[in-house]
């Protein structure tokens, strides 16, 4: 049996060594009533060959970034993944290690997450990141626990330029502390801060800004932060590291807790996951904070090593008294993020965030004059924008597929008001040949 | 391990030289190139982030040499109890990389998404078989998402009976993510004691049985490798009162084919997707944590739900008692199809083997054993087994002694200290991939260090001695915590 080591005469000699007869004596311990007495009602095993034929033609129907020019962001990005991430982390000494429980013989897998660590603090510009969770909208949902727990306050004004399916995340882990969600609309395209300022009092305790936003627009984050302070509520800032090589980091608009989706960073789109959920803070905050953390530590020699630490927050230890539920990190994920950074190094960053600013403003741009389409906000927007469409954009969406072209995401499923709106966004890798292709095929579609 | 100390001691920022790079990215092919142009200046960065200028030579290097200073399974016996460190199947790799999943975004037109709408589904429809559960979800990250969304769903259900309990029981042997996920959901958490063998003490239960209890939740078989014989009344004791039964499902390599939670009375039950069905761990995770419910529940599962109508595949969000959302989008997906191509690649037998031969390998290594370290509890065990070191704490070595002298002898260590109610608990799990041969070479060294506790503990105490670094100071660590490189100071 493939992946099952033993033979049939080991199985039989390792029974003899037990001292029972046969597999079922081991398994008498389970009540004739509880088993099962029929086989499992599954798909036969298939052969490696036919596996993979048959999945190959169901990942075909499916329309990839590969075969199609994909201009759709809303929290996941086609940013250019470099090779050596996928040969690195395939090496089965990270792959197939688990949580460094041993440290002496998981120091690879410590070192790279401290290395995260540290990378993850100078672009969000804050003085401490975690060894990472799941993805960026339940990184905001624990940085809202958080911030309840720091405060003692239950409300969270949360900017509706934040990811809508983030609000639903934070709504979920909200039900238990009975967190209450405060909306605070947008004027055009960022938040609006009076609004925010009414939103804001002494139950509040964190107010959330996107940035850039979920329109792709720049907020006025040091705005938000001084409206959060005065009120003595934490500024929470949902961020893509990938793009903070180019802007200003959070840390320095005086956010309390970063966080965010860093998918960007080399990890793939992968229909939405595995993912990599950004989460930094202030260094008075980091009792209060979830998930691991690794800490560099001296071994028996005085050698340089590193270890899991200030675990006494997390549940194993602490049980129902932990700061958060999570047992792991995305350790694998949080990898891939280690060495897309190592590789495009302090300043190739930047040159991704500078090159999709201006691919992004040129498709703005080409796609605005397309007679009936124009865009959705003034707002200073980065590399994702919403246009207003003239036809209705599942239409549009639909049209432009033939074309190979994934033309962006309509925003009717996330705010009904929005019903003639297409976000599209433009990472480095769009070429200008792929934006001009796109505007023509619009133009066709909305003619 | 193919470095011995004194070894490696780099970090990617200290082999930093200005000037240097790895990146290979395209020449700006639109007119307006400049940022300062385009946005704000208030929004530019002033200064560059400190991040490493290294050649891709230099990456490389770097990380296959971080690589070797890890033990993994594909380079060792890595006996984790509760963690089911198994084979992780190349196959799987390959069929996650296809470009139509791994490329695929996650907003992308469901009528050009349909293969991996198709997979999930067919997924889920697989587990809820395994499990005998009616319906499954996707979309938790991780085994502990999972109880989140599994309690959730439990609170919401009472709460639209009208019932407002807010008390969960759990035993004193489960693990720390129940009850923390529990609390997160809002619950008080009651703590059981366990009988000595590790199983639920009836009465006990009985006496906290409730209209203030929402939920019982309990790993089946049990942290101590055993299955919960009792586990019909225990359902039934609960459900005559009103009380809904959750499974962690962290041990179902126990049982493929052979029981099924939902056959047991089992209202909700979890699985963990890098552990019985083979995805990597990853160094501690991108996991995958799936939650199975019975019908009732059916309201409340998270949104969306993958449909099927007519052999087109749909998002249903249309869910008004759903509780909601738990990532940004449906799951971890590429951990989905490693799951998937697992099960398809072994078949309904195939699964079956694979807990038959994960029993026989427990309870293999529990007889070469049991003369030599106290067990946990009698008779035969299910996948894994629990040993005790309060035979050679009387000699000075401790449960953690015989983790670090184990790597020294070329193998990870079981999980020890857990479950806490076991005092210098070992917690075995050899999983079904591993061979006679590889068991035998490591109870052989269980035996080689009980002999040495008794006789000759110096090499325990100096362990580990062939690991990158030796015994590390958590307490410093935790004191004066350093959590990220700092450029040294500059010379003056």
């Amino acid at each position: 049996m493939r992946y099952i080591s033993n033979t049939a005469a080991q199985q039989r000699e390792m029974l003899a060594t037990i001292g029972v007869g046969s597999l079922e004596d081991l398994l008498a311990g389970i009540p004739p009533k509880a088993r099962l007495s029929r086989p499992l009602a599954l798909p036969p095993a298939m052969a490696e060959t036919d596996l993979v034929r048959h999945l190959r033609a169901m990942a075909a129907t499916n329309a990839d970034a590969d075969s199609h020019a994909c201009f759709l962001g809303a929290g996941a990005y086609d940013h250019a993944i470099p090779s050596p991430i996928n040969h690195l982390i395939l090496r089965g000494e990270f792959f197939t290690a688990y949580t460094p429980y041993q440290p002496e013989a998981s120091q690879g897998t410590l070192r790279s997450i401290f290395e995260y660590q540290t990378m993850m603090a100078e672009l969000t510009g804050m003085d401490v990141a975690n060894a990472s969770i799941y993805d960026g909208a339940s990184a905001l949902a624990e940085a809202a626990l958080m911030a309840h727990a720091v405060t003692g306050r239950r409300e969270i004004a949360l900017s509706r330029g934040v990811h809508p399916l983030y609000r639903r995340v934070v709504e979920t882990y909200g039900e238990g502390p009975d967190l209450r969600l405060r909306d605070v609309p947008l004027g055009d395209g960022v938040t609006d801060l009076d609004a925010l300022r009414k939103a804001v009092g002494d139950a509040t305790a964190a107010v959330v800004v996107q940035y850039p936003n979920f329109f792709g627009c720049l907020e006025d984050v040091r705005a938000a932060g001084e409206i959060a302070h005065a009120a003595g509520a934490l500024l929470v800032v949902v961020a893509d590291p990938v793009n903070l090589g180019l802007l200003t980091p959070p840390g320095a608009l005086g956010a309390d807790i970063v966080v965010g989706e860093g998918q960007g960073l080399g990890v793939p789109m992968s229909f939405g996951g595995p993912n990599l959920g950004v989460f930094a803070a202030k260094r008075e905050l980091v009792r209060r904070m979830p998930g691991r953390l690794v800490g560099a530590t001296v071994d028996r020699d005085g050698g340089r090593g590193f270890v899991l630490t200030l675990q006494t927050r997390e549940q194993h230890i602490r049980r129902e008294k932990a700061t958060s539920n999570i047992c792991t990190n995305v350790a694998l994920c949080a990898l891939m993020a280690t060495i897309y950074v190592s590789i495009l190094g302090k300043h190739g960053l930047r040159r991704v965030g500078e090159l999709s600013t201006a691919k992004a403003h040129y498709a703005a741009a080409e796609l605005a004059k397309v007679p009936g389409v124009r865009l959705r906000f003034g707002a200073p927007f980065f590399k994702e924008f919403a246009l207003e469409l003239p036809k209705a954009p599942e239409r549009v969406v639909k049209r432009l597929l033939r074309d190979r072209i994934l033309a962006g995401v309509p925003l009717k499923s996330f705010d009904r008001t929005m019903k003639q709106s297409l976000l599209v966004a433009v990472t480095e890798k769009r070429t200008r040949e792929e934006i001009d292709a796109f505007a023509a095929a619009l133009g066709r579609a909305v003619a | 391990m193919t470095e011995t100390r004194p070894g490696y001691d780099k970090l990617i920022f200290e082999l930093s030289s200005p000037g240097r790079f790895a990146h290979s990215l395209p020449a700006c092919d639109v007119p307006v190139e400049d940022p300062a142009q385009l946005l704000p200046a208030a929004y530019l960065r002033g200064t560059p982030p400190e991040l490493p200028e290294v050649s891709e030579v230099d990456v490389i290097r770097h990380y296959s040499r971080l690589s070797q200073m890890n033990y993994g399974v594909d380079t060792h016996f890595y006996p984790l109890g509760s963690c089911t460190m198994k084979y992780n199947p190349k196959i799987n790799e390959d069929m996650a990389r296809l470009a139509g999943f791994a490329r695929l975004h996650p907003l992308a037109p469901e009528a050009a998404s349909q293969g991996a709408l198709r997979l999930m589904h067919e997924l889920a429809r697989d587990l809820a078989e395994i499990a005998g559960m009616d319906h499954v979800s996707l979309q938790p990250a991780a085994g502990a998402q999972g109880e989140l969304a599994g309690v959730l769903m439990i609170r919401a259900y009472h709460l639209s009976r009208g019932e407002r309990r807010h008390k969960v029981l759990i035993p004193d042997s489960a693990h720390g993510t129940n009850p923390a996920s529990t609390a997160h959901a809002g619950f008080t958490v009651v703590e059981l004691k366990s009988e000595a063998s590790g199983e639920v003490d009836l009465a006990d239960l009985e006496a906290h049985l409730d209209e203030d209890v929402a939920a019982f939740m309990i790993t089946q078989p049990n942290t101590l490798g055993l299955f919960e014989s009792r586990i019909h009344t225990i359902t039934e004791l609960c459900h005559a009162k009103g009380v809904q039964v959750y499974m962690d499902g962290a041990n179902f390599n126990a049982i493929l084919g052979i029981t099924r939670p939902g056959d047991l009375g089992f209202d909700v039950c979890h699985f963990n997707l890098h552990k019985t069905f083979t995805t990597p761990h990853g160094g501690g995770g991108p996991g995958a944590g799936p939650v199975g419910i019975k019908s009732h529940l059916a309201p409340f599962l998270p949104t969306p739900v993958v449909v099927e109508r007519d052999g087109v595949f749909a998002l249903d969000w249309r869910r008004p008692q759903s509780i909601g959302k738990l990532q940004a989008f449906w799951g971890n997906f590429g951990m989905l199809v490693r799951a998937w191509t697992y099960i398809r690649t072994m078949g309904p037998d195939g699964l079956r083997a694979v807990s038959d031969n994960a029993v026989l390998n427990a309870n293999y290594v529990l007889k070469r054993l049991e003369g030599d370290y106290d067990r946990s509890a009698p008779g035969p065990c299910m996948h894994e087994c629990v040993l005790s070191a309060r035979r050679q704490k009387r000699h000075g070595v401790t449960a953690m002694d015989i983790a670090k002298r184990l790597l020294d002898l070329g193998f990870y260590a079981p999980s020890t200290y857990f479950p806490l109610i076991v005092e210098e608990a070992l917690m075995i799990e050899p999983t079904e991939t591993e061979s006679r041969e590889t068991l035998d070479a490591f109870c052989d060294a269980m035996i080689q260090i009980a002999r040495e506790a008794e006789t000759d503990p110096a090499p325990i105490h100096a362990a580990p001695m062939t690991t990158p670094v030796r015994r590390l100071d958590q307490t410093l660590a935790a004191r004066q915590p350093v959590l990220r490189w700092a450029p040294p100071p500059a010379a003056s």
